[in-house]
């Protein structure tokens, strides 16, 4: 039956012809080559610079003696929340159970939060200056916005492997893989804040004859923190989410654990180290927002 | 010469051949909607002209879709007119470089607007300074001026609240404050009291008054409501579709009404508070022999008078000068809108 309803199309109809093929494959690769051999010395350079920041980092984390980390973070979080006194007990019960889990995990989660913190700051960094471009310009926006949606949709391990090739193993290509993962949130929520300050009072900037840039100082960006920092919020924890998958290509923290974990089939090992990373979510989560939350308060209705 | 000069301009919402079109239309006369029908533009103000003298007070009245806040925008230029010209003591302001256009802002124009547009971010303090923080004035400087307006405002005791935490009429008198901290010379007013309840709208309308009694600056108000406008105004443009019907004094508008559009609008005013003994009196004749009135008494204030006395007042100027006779009959001929 199906052989005598094949036979009513012609052959280039039922199989789909071999000639008929995208190099997309062998595209990327050549493209990576090339970039890899063109401008090797900016990828090593950007590199290093990483690696300094990120050692520097993760060797000052575990040094500090845990009750000192333990405190701060409370401290932070009693402080950028307007003295909430729940808010920081719940921060920092989190924080003492990742050390009563495990006390190897205490060390393994500052390995995190180090490679987190940097990636989120390089987020930052490219990410708000970006959403603010595409906030004034229509053009810019509807090239980047596509980009976006293209590197969200995308499996994060994907991006593992041009890191891979760019930079080698290790924390610095996870640092990499995690930026482009967790970017988009920061940039749209920019961008949106920035488009949803009210146009009257926009306007009321103007008309005292501000410039551009004061305008944008002062005003626009006073008023989009809220949204911005939602940003940051959201892209904190995607960056915590990479980072535990970067364990995959020999980033040493909490991802290691799980994965050797499921290796060996010691799923209690494996548990601990989620928990842990739950417990890491819930401290970034709650930390970013409670900071978030103070640029709302000053108009009286937040 | 005027301050303020507007010739001829048009403004007309949309780009390419279709704008072109419309021009072309609205010149030839066509009427707004016709205008939109043809083209798919927006008529917003046709062939307007206007001279602002230096410190008067200009109102321009309409209803909404009059065009009246596009026009208003057009003398600081957060709008560009379509066609025609925009003097501003001499000196056109559509040649204006970038860095010129803010100049002007920062130093000789500011604006109030109908919402407030307050900075919901900065205190009170931070709000009435903003201009002079954009000029780059020193904090120090900054903040001695700005208390200054402040208290002249009386809001002294909230330059540290934020603009939430204020009533409509205080937001306001931030509003005011901040239009008038960096000293400009002429003051856009955008239906600044429209959102206020009543009672405050009048009290703001007197602090107004009061303000640029000292002040003296020149004052281009908006506003949909003619009772505000002939009170305010030492000039008054009435607005309709974009084309401006009337252009006077309030006593000649309140009198002479150009078009049954105007006519029908001064019906509604209570003319005893804007007409004066002036405006409705009769030729001085010897023979009157009732008290003496002033000359700028609105008519409200005369009435009392009136009623108290069978014969005519004797209406007088600063001088004392007999200048006219203001019999009862004409008193009340001038209170109802009967020509």
């Amino acid at each position: 039956m199906m052989k005598f309803f094949r036979g009513l199309f012609p052959d280039w109809a039922v199989e789909w012809p071999k000639g008929l093929n995208l190099p997309l494959n062998k595209w990327t690769n050549d493209f990576v080559e090339w970039l890899v051999s063109e401008y090797g010395v900016i990828f090593e350079t950007a590199s290093d610079a990483i690696l300094v920041l990120l050692v520097g980092l993760e060797r000052f984390l575990r040094d500090l003696p845990w009750v000192v980390v333990f405190l701060g973070v409370g401290a932070l979080t009693f402080f950028s929340s307007g003295r909430k006194w729940g808010l920081t007990a719940l921060v920092a019960a989190c924080m003492f159970f990742i050390g009563l889990t495990d006390p190897r995990l205490w060390d393994l989660s500052m390995m995190t939060l180090s490679v987190m913190l940097v990636s989120t700051l390089i987020c930052i960094g490219l990410g708000v200056p970006i959403g603010i471009a595409i906030s004034r310009n229509d053009r810019m926006r509807d090239m980047v916005l596509p980009a976006l949606d293209l590197m969200q949709t995308m499996p994060s391990f994907v991006y593992l492997i041009p890191a891979i090739m760019l930079f080698g193993l290790g924390a610095v290509p996870a640092v990499f893989a995690t930026v482009i993962y967790a970017i988009p949130p920061v940039i749209r929520l920019t961008d949106l804040g920035i488009r949803l300050v009210d146009e009257d009072i926009v306007e009321a900037s103007d008309a005292m004859g501000a410039s551009r840039r004061q305008k944008l100082m002062r005003v626009q960006i006073p008023m989009a923190l809220p949204n911005i920092m939602q940003g940051v919020n959201q892209t904190t924890m995607m960056a915590l989410a990479m980072v535990v998958i970067a364990s995959m290509i020999g980033t040493r923290g909490l991802g290691t654990e799980v994965l050797i974990g499921l290796q060996q089939l010691n799923v209690g090992r494996a548990l601990e180290a989620g928990v842990a990373i739950v417990l890491l979510a819930i401290v970034m989560d709650r930390v970013t927002q409670a900071y978030g939350g103070r640029f709302i308060r000053t108009d009286g209705r937040g | 010469m005027a301050l303020i000069d507007i010739r001829n301009v048009y403004k007309i919402f949309g780009a390419g051949r279709p704008l072109e079109d419309a021009l072309e239309l609205a010149r030839s006369g066509v009427e707004k909607n016709d205008v939109l029908v043809e083209t798919g533009c927006t008529l917003g103000l046709k062939d307007v002209s206007l001279s602002v003298e230096r410190g008067e007070t200009f109102v321009v009245m309409g209803l909404s879709g009059s065009g009246k806040s596009t026009l208003i925008r057009h003398i600081n230029r957060l709008i560009d007119p379509t066609a025609g010209r925009i003097l501003v003591d001499g000196r056109d302001v559509l040649e204006l470089s970038p860095e010129e256009l803010l100049a002007f802002r920062r130093s000789a124009v500011s604006m109030v607007f109908q919402r407030f547009a307050l900075f919901p971010h900065m205190t009170v303090l931070e709000n009435v300074g903003y201009g002079l923080e954009v000029q780059g004035t020193e904090h120090a400087e900054r903040r001695r001026r700005a208390m200054a307006w402040i208290e002249d405002v009386e809001l002294s005791g909230y330059e540290n609240a934020y603009p939430a935490q204020l009533s409509g009429g205080m937001q306001q008198r931030v509003g005011l404050a901040r239009a008038l901290c960096t000293d400009p010379e002429i003051l856009l007013m955008d239906e600044p009291f429209s959102a206020l309840d009543p009672l405050i709208r009048k009290q703001m309308q007197e602090h107004l008054i009061a303000l640029q009694r000292d002040l003296k600056k020149t004052i281009v108000f908006i506003t949909h409501d003619l009772d505000e406008a002939l009170h305010l105004g030492d000039h008054v443009a009435i607005l309709k579709d974009g084309v401006i019907d009337q252009t006077g004094k309030p006593n000649e508008i309140l009198l002479r009404p150009a078009t049954d559009y105007v006519r029908e609008f001064v019906r509604e005013v209570k003319r005893g508070r804007i007409l004066k003994t002036g405006d409705v009196m009769w030729p001085p004749d010897a023979a009157a022999t009732g008290p003496a009135i002033s000359r700028d008494a609105v008519l409200q204030d005369a009435l009392p008078v009136s009623m108290e006395n069978e014969s005519p007042l004797r209406v007088v100027d600063e001088t004392g000068a007999m200048v006219g006779v203001l019999s009862r009959s004409a008193l009340l001929r001038g209170l109802t809108d009967r020509e």
